[in-house]
């Protein structure tokens, strides 16, 4: 087999020169990435038409890898960046992939506010419980009593339940899988590229080496088994009881709603406004 | 962007009556700006809401977000999908703006940030003047950079600087400020809108290199600035606020790109300062002592000059239009005639030390105030008598 031959079947979504990538061996946001290229590519997408906005975190520079435009942004901000891209031009598919600190710690005030208003815009939450990039220090999502470098005594803060908070704040379309369930990822995320509104899946997704190696369960593959034995689907279940435990991840689709979008509400404003 | 019959349906042309932060939306919309992103703040809400009644009579969005740091992310996403975009606040509000002016001086992004300046430290006196956030503007984001401040010091000149920032936002692709005090922001005064024909206007350079893996979004042309392509247009380009090569590729582990891309950033305002800096002198050919100030406080400062030159005092005016970057070299070349500088600020004393700096030696003489009221003319004549007897 020559090197020519060796071509990933989403090349095309990928801009070849920001690889190799940085992220640690056996990470899920690989996962994340080949889950958001197989949506896109079946679901024949303009890759001219797609932004990917990204804050900061190992997931966040995920933007650079995508071979769309794409935008890495300070650390929290990609909502409030990507909001500010969709009204600008409302023909472009919006999606921000970010991670749970950026999204839920630094960035929640942006992220309830764009669910709020129901930005048209696709966002994708790695999960991995861990800041990873500064080396593990506990999050919003860090589990009661786990290990990271700022808590060397056990975890002593309760833990958002995202799919809740999405849910919450009024998002369309709420989902949560693991980078285990590829085939359910794909779906959700082809699911949220067509639906109009703010919609959010969350991805509980492995980071062996920063969090899971602290806290027994030292390999990639030691870390997927606890989403294989845990995940239980239950579609359409209370999101205020979709916990994620050491012995139940729930996952599957919890919302799944029509309201006007904030680019129809602004549509019909301005013509509203133009009429006077 | 626009074309000439819509500009022109869009623009107000005529005599009006009416307030700076008023000038400033209207400035705005003149100069092609179709979006406003921000947060209610005493003294600048008056440009929010003239925005939101704005807006989508010219085809425009506004959009009031949760706080001043998603105001200016979302006026970074805008204006990096090809619109003209704005922001306002005021000294709180630019205090939570700082972060996303780094990404916007760092990814090259045309925009443009006014602040109606009010009593600070932090909650201060929101209904009072201020000039406490010039330095602020020059170095409140961390790291090191040049950026452009104007400060208008009429309700005419809200209208005409804020049509200059987005000028040269759109030149230099840099975040462009347009730093008024509260009462240049609330005062009423009547204000000639041209017509839109004769409003110069510029727009960013576009890019010409073809598309596809090779191209460079931030490989600059001979002026330094990069031609910018916007989102949507099949360039596929990443911008990330990481330190970057021409290609946008994160550059975190060379010191070779750190320098290349900081030191453009600098020089590309740098070495195009004779461009952008205006001043205006009033009397200052045959002046023994010059008044810097800026703002109102100009306004007072031509009032106490011509005083003084009522009574055979050979004064003069310098009023800074561009704060940032500094006019170094239009002080300094009074020196040879001008025995001290007389530098009236609301504020501790802030420009006063670039006074000084470019003063090279001439005695430069400070006078503050703090508070609801500007200075008085005559409290400025008052100095100017002072430091000529010294």
């Amino acid at each position: 087999m020559t090197t020519e031959e060796l071509v990933h079947p989403y090349e095309r979504f990928l801009r070849k020169g920001m690889i190799p990538h940085i992220w640690c061996e056996g990470c899920g946001n690989g996962i994340i990435l080949n889950c958001f290229a197989q949506a896109l590519d079946e679901l024949n997408i303009d890759l001219d038409n797609v932004v990917v906005v990204s804050g900061i975190g190992c997931i966040g520079r995920v933007s650079g890898y995508t071979n769309t435009d794409s935008f890495h942004t300070t650390h929290g901000r990609p909502i409030a960046f990507a909001t500010g891209v969709k009204l600008a031009n409302p023909e472009l598919k919006v999606a921000v992939i970010s991670g749970d600190g950026d999204l839920f710690a630094i960035g929640g005030n942006h992220f309830i506010h764009a669910a709020r208003r129901n930005m048209d815009l696709k966002v994708i939450c790695a999960n991995n419980f861990i800041y990873g990039m500064t080396g593990g220090q506990y999050g919003p999502t860090t589990p009661l009593d786990a290990w990271t470098t700022t808590t060397p005594y056990g975890n002593i803060e309760h833990t958002f339940n995202l799919i809740h908070l999405a849910a919450a704040c009024g998002a369309v379309y709420v989902a949560r899988w693991t980078a285990l369930h590829v085939r359910r990822l794909t779906e959700s995320i082809k699911k949220a590229l067509q639906k109009e509104g703010f919609t959010f899946i969350e991805v509980v997704s492995q980071c062996p080496e920063i969090f899971g190696r602290y806290n027994k369960m030292e390999t990639p593959l030691k870390m997927i088994q606890w989403f294989k034995q845990a995940s239980q689907v239950q579609h359409f279940s209370d999101p205020a009881k979709a916990e994620i435990t050491p012995n139940k991840i729930v996952v599957g689709e919890f919302v799944d709603i029509e309201k006007p979008s904030y680019g129809r509400l602004l549509k019909d404003m301005t013509t509203r406004a133009k009429q006077r | 962007m626009l074309t000439a019959t819509e500009k022109s349906k869009f623009v107000l042309s005529g005599q009006h009556f009416m307030n700076g932060d008023v000038a400033c939306a209207e400035g705005a919309i003149a100069a092609g700006c179709r979006f406003f992103a921000g947060y209610p703040i005493t003294p600048a809400t008056e440009i929010a809401e003239r925005m939101a009644r704005r807006m989508p009579e010219v085809d425009g969005i506004y959009i009031q977000m949760e706080d001043e740091i998603a105001s200016m992310a979302a006026v970074i996403g805008a204006s990096y999908a090809g619109v003209k975009a704005m922001t306002a606040t005021s000294g709180p509000g630019f205090s939570l703006m700082q972060e996303n002016i780094g990404l916007a001086i760092m990814t090259e992004t045309p925009c443009v940030i006014v602040n109606i300046m009010r009593g600070g430290p932090s909650t201060g006196q929101p209904t009072m003047p201020g000039q406490q956030d010039v330095m602020q503007a020059r170095w409140g984001t961390h790291g090191d950079y040049e950026i452009i401040a104007l400060a208008p010091s009429s309700v005419q000149e809200m209208f005409d600087l804020t049509v200059e920032a987005f000028n040269l936002s759109e030149t230099y692709r840099v975040p462009v400020f347009v730093l008024a005090d509260e009462i240049v922001g609330h005062m009423w005064e009547r204000v000639t809108i041209p017509h839109a024909e004769s409003i110069h206007v510029v727009n960013r350079k576009k890019p010409t290199q073809l598309h596809g893996e090779d191209y460079a979004p931030f490989q600059p042309d001979r002026d330094l600035v990069p031609p910018m392509a916007v989102f949507g247009q099949g360039y596929r380009f990443h911008a990330t606020g990481l330190t970057h090569d021409e290609r946008g590729r994160p550059r975190t582990d060379s010191s070779e790109a750190q320098t290349r891309l900081v030191q453009r950033l600098c020089d590309k305002i740098r070495k195009n300062k004779e461009k952008i800096i205006q001043v205006e002198n009033v009397m200052v050919e045959d002046a023994e002592v010059a008044v810097v100030a800026y703002g109102i406080a100009a306004r007072a400062g031509l009032s106490a000059v011509r005083k003084a030159r009522a009574t055979g005092i050979k004064a003069g005016l310098i009023r800074l239009i561009t704060l940032w970057p500094f006019p170094d070299e239009q002080i300094a070349k009074v020196v040879n005639h001008v025995k001290a500088f007389v530098v009236p600020e609301m504020n501790c004393g802030q420009m006063v030390r670039e006074v000084e700096r470019a003063a090279k030696g001439t005695p430069v003489a400070f006078l503050s105030k703090l508070g609801e009221e500007p200075h008085r003319p005559s409290e400025i004549l008052d100095v100017i008598g002072e430091v000529l007897k010294k």
